[in-house]
C-alpha cells in the first residue's frame, strides 16, 4: 500500500488544476484500482487460477485419474491433503486439474455470449428503428426464460455434455450483453466525433467498430468480469445437475456432484471443490466491484 | 390506474404467444427424429409410427401448435411417457410444494436483505456496512447447491437437528428455503444499499431533516419508499433466478417439486413434460413481473402517465 500513499501524494503535487490532467487515464485508473484491496485480492486470485486452468495438469502432486484402492474415501490427510475420492483418487489433483475445464467453459461461454452480444447490441444501438426493434424484441423473448432455464432447455435439446453447456450459457448470455451495449451505443451516438465520422464518409461497419466500440469498452470490461463469476456458478450448477461433464472428467462441478452421494462418510469431497468455486466466483465478483467503481464514477 | 394494468397486460400478450410458439418447436428442434427419442432405441418401426401420430408429429406444423395451444387452454398440457399419466396430474401434486417453497424463500430473502440494506447504508463506511457488504458478496458468490449440502452437513448430519430431505413437516423447508434465498438476500442487501445510499443525498431529504423531522421518520418515510422502487425490481427479476435455483435445490433435498420433475424429466427425454414445465416458469416469470410492474405503477404514480 505504500506506493498507492506515495502515487496519491504526488497526484496532490498539482494540486493547482483541479485535474490531474498530466497522467495518462491508464495510470490513474491504476492507481484508484490499488487503493481497493478487495479488488486487488480478487484480481491476484484470478490471476493465480487463470495460471492454474494452464499449467495445472502438470504440476498436480498425484494424477488425477488414478486409482487406488489402497486409499479410498480417505479423510484429508499428509499423503492427501484434501483427502480422497470413492475410487482413491486425489481431491486436490483433481480439482487443480479440473481448473482448466471449470474455468474454460465459463470463460469460453462469457466470450462467445458477449461478442454475439456486442455485435447485436452495436447494430441496435446503431441503426436503431426496425432492426433495433426487431433485435430487442428477440432479447425480450430470450429473457422471459428465467435464468439459466433457458441454458437447460438447450441442453434438453442437444443433450448433455461440456461443450453444450456452453453453447447454452453463451445463447443465455447474449440478450444481457446485446441490452447493455446498445444502451451504451445510445449514449455515445449523439456524441460530435461520430458525426464527424459520419460525415467524412467512413463506412457503418467503420464507425461501428472503430469509433463506437471503444466507448462502450468500460460497459463491457465490467459486466463481462461479473458475468465470469455467474457463469461459473451456472456451469457448475449444471454440471451438478448432471447436465455437463461427466463424472469421469476432473471439473469442478462434476467432482462435487459425485462427492455428494458420499456426503454422510466423506464431506470433503463435497466441501472443497465448493470452496474452490466460491472462492473463485468471490474473486471475479471483487474484481468487477473494483472495476466498476473505479470505471463509473457515475456510481460512487 | 386500471387503464395502466389492462396495457401492460395487453402487451404481455404478444410475448406470451412468442414464447408459446418456441417451446412449442421445441420438441421439433430435436436432432434427428423426435418420435423415435420418445418411442426409444428399442421401440419397432411401427411404435415409433404409434408415437409420432400421438404427438401429432405426422401432421404440418400449424394445425399441431393449433391443437397444441388449445389443449393447453383446456388443462390439457400433454402426457408423461414415462409415468403413463397426464402431464396435469403429475403437475397437481408438486405445484403447491414448489410454490411454498418459493414464497418462503422470498419471504425470508426479501426482509432480510432489506434491513442489511438500509442498515449498511446508514452506517455507510463504517464496520457494519463492511460486515454487511462482506456477508452481500459472499451471498452473491455461493454456489445454492454447495451451500445446501453444506448446511444439510451441519445440521442434518452432524447436529441432527434437521431432515436431510423429504417434506414430513415444515422443518423440511427452513435448509432448503436458505439454500434457495441467500443469493436474493445478497443482491437484495446491495441494491437496497445503494439506493439508500442515493435516495438519502437527495434535497428532499434534506429538506425533510432541515424541517425537524426524526431520523428515523426521515429514512423510512422519505428515502425508504423512493428506495422500495428499486427494490421491487429487482426482486421481480430475481424471481428468475429463484425459479432455475428451485431445480438445485429441489434435486440437493430430494423435493418432488416440480423443480426436480424438470431434471427427472431431461434424464428421461420425458419431452412433453419438459415443455409444459418451462412454458409453466416462463409463464410464471412473466406474470410475476407483471406484478411488480403494477406495483411499481402503484408506488411511483409517474409510471402510470408516462
Amino acid at each position: 500500500m505504500a506506493t498507492t500513499e506515495k502515487g496519491s501524494a504526488s497526484s496532490g503535487f498539482a494540486a493547482g488544476e483541479e485535474l490531474p490532467r498530466a497522467q495518462s487515464p491508464v495510470k490513474q485508473f491504476i492507481k484508484k484500482f490499488l487503493r481497493r484491496k478487495t479488488a486487488v485480492a480478487g484480481f491476484i486470485f484470478i490471476v493465480f487460477i487463470l495460471i492454474l486452468a494452464v499449467i495445472g495438469p502438470n504440476i498436480t502432486p498425484y494424477d488425477p485419474n488414478a486409482y487406488d484402492y489402497n486409499a479410498i474415501l480417505a479423510a484429508p490427510n499428509a499423503a492427501h491433503i484434501w483427502g480422497t475420492d470413492e475410487f482413491g483418487r486425489d481431491v486436490f489433483s483433481r480439482i487443480i486439474a479440473g481448473t482448466q475445464l471449470s474455468l474454460g467453459t465459463a470463460l469460453t461461454a462469457s466470450i462467445l455470449g458477449t461478442a454475439g452480444g456486442v455485435v447485436l447490441g452495436l447494430i441496435a444501438g446503431f441503426f436503431g428503428g426496425l432492426i433495433d426493434s426487431f433485435i430487442m424484441r428477440v432479447c425480450d423473448v430470450m429473457f422471459a426464460f428465467p435464468s439459466i432455464l433457458l441454458a437447460i432447455a438447450i441442453v434438453a435439446i442437444i443433450g448433455p455434455g461440456i461443450t453444450n453447456i456452453m453453447i447454452g450459457l453463451a445463447v443465455f448470455t447474449v440478450p444481457s450483453f446485446a441490452r447493455i451495449i446498445r444502451g451504451a451505443v445510445l449514449e455515445v451516438r449523439g456524441e460530435l466525433y461520430v458525426e464527424v465520422a459520419k460525415s467524412i464518409g467512413c463506412s457503418p461497419a467503420r464507425i461501428m467498430f472503430v469509433h463506437i466500440f471503444p466507448g462502450t469498452l468500460q460497459a463491457l470490461i465490467v459486466n463481462f468480469t461479473m458475468n465470469v463469476g455467474g457463469a461459473i456458478l451456472s456451469a457448475s450448477s449444471l454440471s451438478f445437475l448432471g447436465f455437463g461433464a461427466s463424472v469421469t472428467q476432473a471439473e469442478w462441478g462434476a467432482i462435487l456432484s459425485q462427492g455428494r452421494n458420499y456426503l454422510a462418510i466423506a464431506p470433503h469431497l463435497v466441501l472443497f471443490p465448493g470452496l474452490v468455486i466460491f472462492l473463485t466466483v468471490l474473486a471475479f465478483n471483487l474484481f468487477g466491484d473494483g472495476l466498476r467503481d473505479t470505471l463509473d464514477p457515475k456510481l460512487n | 390506474m386500471g387503464k395502466y394494468i389492462l396495457k401492460r397486460v395487453l402487451s404481455m400478450i404478444p410475448l406470451l404467444f412468442v414464447v408459446s410458439i418456441l417451446v412449442f418447436l421445441f420438441i421439433h428442434l430435436i436432432p434427428g427424429d423426435a418420435a423415435r427419442q420418445v418411442a426409444g432405441a428399442t421401440a419397432t418401426a411401427g411404435e415409433v409410427e404409434a408415437v409420432r401420430k400421438q404427438l401429432g408429429l405426422d401432421q404440418p406444423l400449424i394445425p399441431q401448435y393449433i391443437q397444441w395451444i388449445t389443449g393447453i387452454f383446456h388443462g390439457d398440457l400433454g402426457i408423461s411417457y414415462t409415468n403413463n399419466t397426464t402431464v396435469a396430474e403429475l403437475f397437481a401434486p408438486r405445484l403447491p410444494i414448489t410454490i411454498y417453497l418459493t414464497i418462503c424463500s422470498i419471504t425470508w430473502s426479501v426482509l432480510i436483505g432489506i434491513v442489511i440494506g438500509v442498515v449498511a447504508a446508514i452506517n455507510r463506511g463504517r464496520t457494519l456496512d463492511m460486515l454487511g457488504m462482506l456477508i452481500a458478496i459472499a451471498g452473491i458468490s455461493l454456489p445454492n447447491f454447495w451451500l445446501g449440502l453444506q448446511l444439510m452437513q451441519i445440521f442434518s448430519v452432524n447436529l441432527g437437528l434437521l431432515p436431510t430431505g423429504g417434506l414430513e413437516d415444515w422443518r423440511g423447508y427452513i435448509l432448503p428455503s436458505l439454500a434457495m434465498g441467500a443469493g436474493i438476500m445478497a443482491i437484495l442487501a446491495r441494491v437496497t444499499r445503494s439506493s439508500m445510499i442515493e435516495n438519502l443525498g437527495k434535497d428532499y431529504v434534506r429538506t425533510a431533516r432541515a424541517k425537524g423531522l426524526p431520523e428515523s421518520r426521515v429514512i423510512m418515510a422519505h428515502a425508504f419508499k423512493n428506495s422500495s422502487i428499486d427494490i421491487i425490481t429487482v426482486t421481480a427479476l430475481q424471481i428468475g433466478a429463484l425459479i432455475a435455483g428451485s431445480v438445485v435445490v429441489e434435486t440437493v433435498f430430494s423435493i418432488p417439486g416440480l423443480g426436480r420433475l424438470l431434471v427427472d424429466s431431461i434424464g428421461f427425454r420425458d419431452y412433453e413434460v419438459i415443455q409444459a414445465l418451462i412454458l409453466f416458469f416462463s409463464f410464471e416469470y412473466m406474470v410475476i413481473n407483471l406484478i411488480a410492474d403494477v406495483l411499481y405503477a402503484l408506488i411511483n404514480p409517474r409510471v402510470r402517465y408516462e
